[in-house]
């Protein structure tokens, strides 16, 4: 067999690619769940039980959707412009920061201007940490994916120290711990919900019209495709990075503001857990859709949910779950392989050298 | 027949759902040139990668030296002998031409120098392929460079030889020393093929045609048996009527003035070393120049892509100098430039032709959103005049589009700009002969609305009857600037390889 490289298919069989991906996910991790002495089906059907079978449940699954979602919409524009930021987990904790100092400090405010300047905070620290690889592409063109990822871990470590040192709360016996907001540094709620969904959904129309429709995302699709066809253009390629990497950081800010202010109403490094990379994933599988992504991120909430919900129930194990969730994140990422490529059977043929 | 070397029987090949190779036959005999004749796009490099072992046919026998067999890397061919010379030379740039000869090829440990060097002075005394094999590749010339790379599959014994477009980057004089190298080792009982689609080397050199057209064998034809006219209608399919017609001289007032223009490269090298000329209106300039003498350098220059280090680009009274292309479009001047790389500098091969046509159009409009209603009707009224066939102007990204086609709208867009100066650099490369007549056509419309046209070529033949003016490079500097109606070959073809202007008849 060989590798060949597939035509355009229409949307119709990309579809029907990704449901056998998915169907063949299920039938494997079915095999593996006979083997370690589980019923498949009564799991999986608990695993959707688990992610929407209450309203509660369906409420935890959005809370762990919107942080996704918006961190996702942050990483777009980024790779719109084939700027590969790897970066969004270090934003989002850069984002809490900020959100967090105003939360500290400024807790007298009232409510909306509180949260106005929390956002605000996080954003612009969130935009910065992602502003400060940006420049060094755009002056000396270091390489981002390597920048980026390294800027998580010191972003973690800045809030470690924080957390263990600066701001650690005198109030809680030792504890390294940062002191709780106060009520009105937390986010409103509606419909059983914390706002942070209907910011999430004014984000997606957002992007997609600054995508689609403004001058300024028709120029970051220009540069992403090629920086000569951009400067033939006459477009000031070192600003438009600048200019939208800050507004990509600043989204994926706005989420560790949203988390912080939404969920665990106290800043620690055990904030986000992950949610930066596994935006990365969701981002790829939309397609760089803004609507798209909001599917994405909602399955994988899912996912997530389910999966720890048998855990309980089950008593299985954390690892089963996980391995459980890791076939079918393999078998959904490697249909995209045969998406783009098919495998062609070599012809046997007589003779030979 | 014992002489035949190369048999291949009904080979073909698919690429997705794209036949490039139905059922093509090939035979090749021991001590014969053969040309492959065809259009862009005919075969011809697929073909020859399947000789070469770089591509695996689908289907089709293919018996070299008597043998029925299969190949499987490019390393069975070399075993057979069968050694292809590419168009982008793989050779090592540090390196002495020795040492690209030996890469990859040297048995044992120690590499014993004094052997070898004459070795390899034994084997390019016999071909006539004069080669120091201790001169670093970077200081060769192009033609030094095709050289060591004809030696270097020599060397590997090969008798069968495929010299992919050889001549595309030669001046015609070198041209000349390439097909006494090629007359050397046929008589030395190799055979060579020569990929190509200029006629007039067809005719001069090969023993033997062979014309593939949409990925068939069309016919095989002894030179002594042919002309250019019979060659060009199997080739096209059509009689096609092939002179150019240069539109009569506007009224030829100066638009741009380059004075002492310097360009560097981005390592401080001179690109573009101190150059002066004129612009005319109403006239279209050629410049002709062996690859990489500065013809891509001076029109970035030009078009305010590239920093011009010293000297001036002046436009009807105002300095470029500084200049990048907004400001350009903002001094209210309308310049079109036709780069040499189409999707990846002139359009943006994923989006449609109307977000291809805004690209020129968005900073027009004030506001932060992007307007689209004029460019959808402009590209709509360039798809008609050009009679660009796409399924839409708004859902089908032009990378899927055809050569010609994909030509046709970055021509076609710029020239809708209403442009008082175009530069171009190659419009008709890769072109199959009806695009390359439409772009001509074009050019020569644009000519008769005066506007001042610099047309970069590199087939002379074109250039020598198409252009008014032809100036030509050599190494970032001008060497001439000639008449085209009176220019000979010989003359341009002495000016590309430096010899200057003032100087020709002591040298001719």
């Amino acid at each position: 067999m060989r590798i060949a490289k597939r035509d355009e298919l229409t949307g119709k069989s990309v579809a029907i690619i990704r449901i056998l991906a998915i169907l063949a996910a299920l039938v494997i991790s079915g095999i593996f769940l006979i083997i370690v002495g589980e019923n498949p089906l009564q799991i999986y059907i608990s695993m959707v039980d688990g992610a929407l079978g209450s309203g509660f449940r369906i409420r935890e699954t959005i809370h762990t959707t919107i942080p996704l979602l918006v961190t996702s919409l942050g990483i777009m524009i980024a790779f719109k412009m084939k700027f590969w930021n790897i970066g969004a987990e270090g934003q989002i904790y850069m984002g809490a920061f900020g959100a967090t100092y105003f939360a500290l400090n400024f807790s007298y405010l009232p409510k909306p201007i509180l949260l106005i300047l929390m956002a605000l905070g996080a954003m612009i620290m969130g935009g910065i940490w992602l502003l400060i690889p940006a420049l060094f592409k755009a002056k000396f063109g270091t390489n981002e994916t390597l920048f980026t990822l390294m800027l998580n871990y010191v972003a973690i470590k800045w809030i470690t120290f924080l957390q263990f040192s600066l701001w650690k709360d005198p109030n809680a016996m030792g504890f390294p711990r940062m002191a709780n907001f106060t009520e009105n540094a937390m986010l409103p709620k509606l419909f059983g919900v914390h706002i942070g969904w209907v910011v999430a959904l004014i984000l997606v129309g957002f992007i997609y019209v600054f995508m689609n429709h403004t001058k300024t995302g028709y120029e970051v699709s220009v540069i992403g495709e090629s920086e000569d066809t951009a400067r033939y253009a006459g477009i000031n390629i070192k600003k438009t990075i600048i200019r939208t990497m800050f507004i990509g950081g600043g989204i994926c800010g706005l989420a560790g503001m949203i988390q912080v202010a939404g969920i665990s109403g106290t800043l620690s490094v055990e904030l986000s857990r992950g949610v930066g990379f596994t935006a990365i994933i969701t981002t790829w599988l939309s397609g760089l859709s803004a609507p798209v992504v909001v599917i994405a991120s909602l399955l994988f909430a899912i996912l997530e949910q389910g999966g720890s919900f048998i855990q309980t129930v089950y008593q299985i194990p954390s690892s089963v779950a996980q391995i459980l969730q890791a076939l079918i994140l393999f078998f959904v990422l490697g249909s995209e392989f045969n998406i783009k490529y098919k495998l062609v059977p070599t012809k046997k043929s007589k003779g030979g050298i | 027949m014992e002489n035949i070397i190369v048999k291949m029987n009904h080979i073909s090949k698919s690429f997705g759902s794209v036949k490039a190779l139905n059922k093509v036959n090939l035979e090749l005999f021991k001590g014969e040139v053969h040309s492959l004749l065809g259009e862009n796009g005919a075969g011809k490099s697929s073909l020859m990668n399947i000789l070469s072992g770089i591509y695996m046919p689908d289907e089709g026998e293919l018996s070299i030296k008597g043998k029925d067999l299969v190949l499987r890397s490019p390393k069975d061919a070399i075993d057979l002998g069968i050694g292809m010379i590419h168009q982008h030379f793989k050779l090592v740039e540090v390196l002495t031409a020795k040492e690209n000869i030996i890469a990859g090829y040297n048995k044992g440990i120690f590499v014993k120098h004094e052997e070898l060097s004459k070795k390899i002075k034994e084997t390019s005394a016999k071909y006539g392929l004069e080669i120091d094999p201790d001169k670093k590749v970077y200081n060769m010339s192009v033609a030094e460079k095709q050289r060591v790379e004809i030696l270097k599959v020599l060397y590997r014994g090969a008798d069968i030889l495929i010299l992919d477009e050889p001549t595309a980057v030669l001046t015609p004089q070198e041209t000349e020393g390439l097909f006494d190298i090629v007359r050397n080792m046929t008589k030395h009982g190799c055979a060579v093929v020569i990929i190509t689609h200029k006629l007039n080397e067809v005719m001069e050199i090969s023993d033997k045609i062979t014309i593939l057209r949409k990925g068939e064998s069309i016919r095989t034809v002894l030179k002594e048996e042919t002309d250019v006219n019979e060659l060009t209608e199997l080739m096209v399919g059509r009689a096609v009527d092939l002179s150019i017609q240069r539109a009569p001289l506007g009224k030829r007032k100066k638009v741009m003035e380059i004075k002492n223009m310097t360009v560097l490269n981005f390592d401080k090298t001179k690109a573009v070393d101190n150059i002066s000329f004129d612009m005319l209106s109403g006239e279209i300039l050629g410049v002709a120049g062996i690859a990489g003498s500065g013809q891509k350098e001076l029109c970035e220059s030009l078009a305010g892509l590239m920093h011009i280090h010293s000297g001036d680009v002046i436009y009807r009274g105002n300095s470029l100098k500084g200049k990048n292309p907004a400001d350009i479009i903002r001094m209210g001047i309308s310049m079109s430039f036709v780069p040499e790389d189409r999707l990846g500098m002139g359009l943006v091969g994923s989006m449609d032709i109307v977000d291809n046509v805004l690209l020129k159009e968005y900073q027009k409009t004030i506001g932060f959103m992007l307007k689209k209603r004029t460019s959808k009707e402009k590209a709509q009224t360039i798809v008609d005049a050009l009679n660009i066939s796409t399924p839409s102007t708004d859902k089908h990204p032009v990378k899927l589009l055809s050569g010609g086609n994909i030509q046709k709208v970055l021509l076609g867009r710029e020239i809708a700009a209403n442009p008082e100066v175009i530069i171009t650099a190659y419009p008709s490369r890769g072109l199959d002969i009806g695009s390359s007549m439409l772009v001509y056509d074009l050019l020569n419309e644009q000519k008769q609305k005066e506007v001042a046209i610099l047309y970069i070529g590199e087939d002379l033949d074109v250039l020598m009857e198409l252009c008014d003016r032809i100036m030509v490079l050599y190494n970032g500097t001008i060497t001439g600037i000639v008449d085209a109606k009176t220019s000979t070959r010989e003359q341009l073809g002495l000016l590309m390889s430096g010899v200057v202007e003032d100087n020709l008849d002591e040298n001719s």
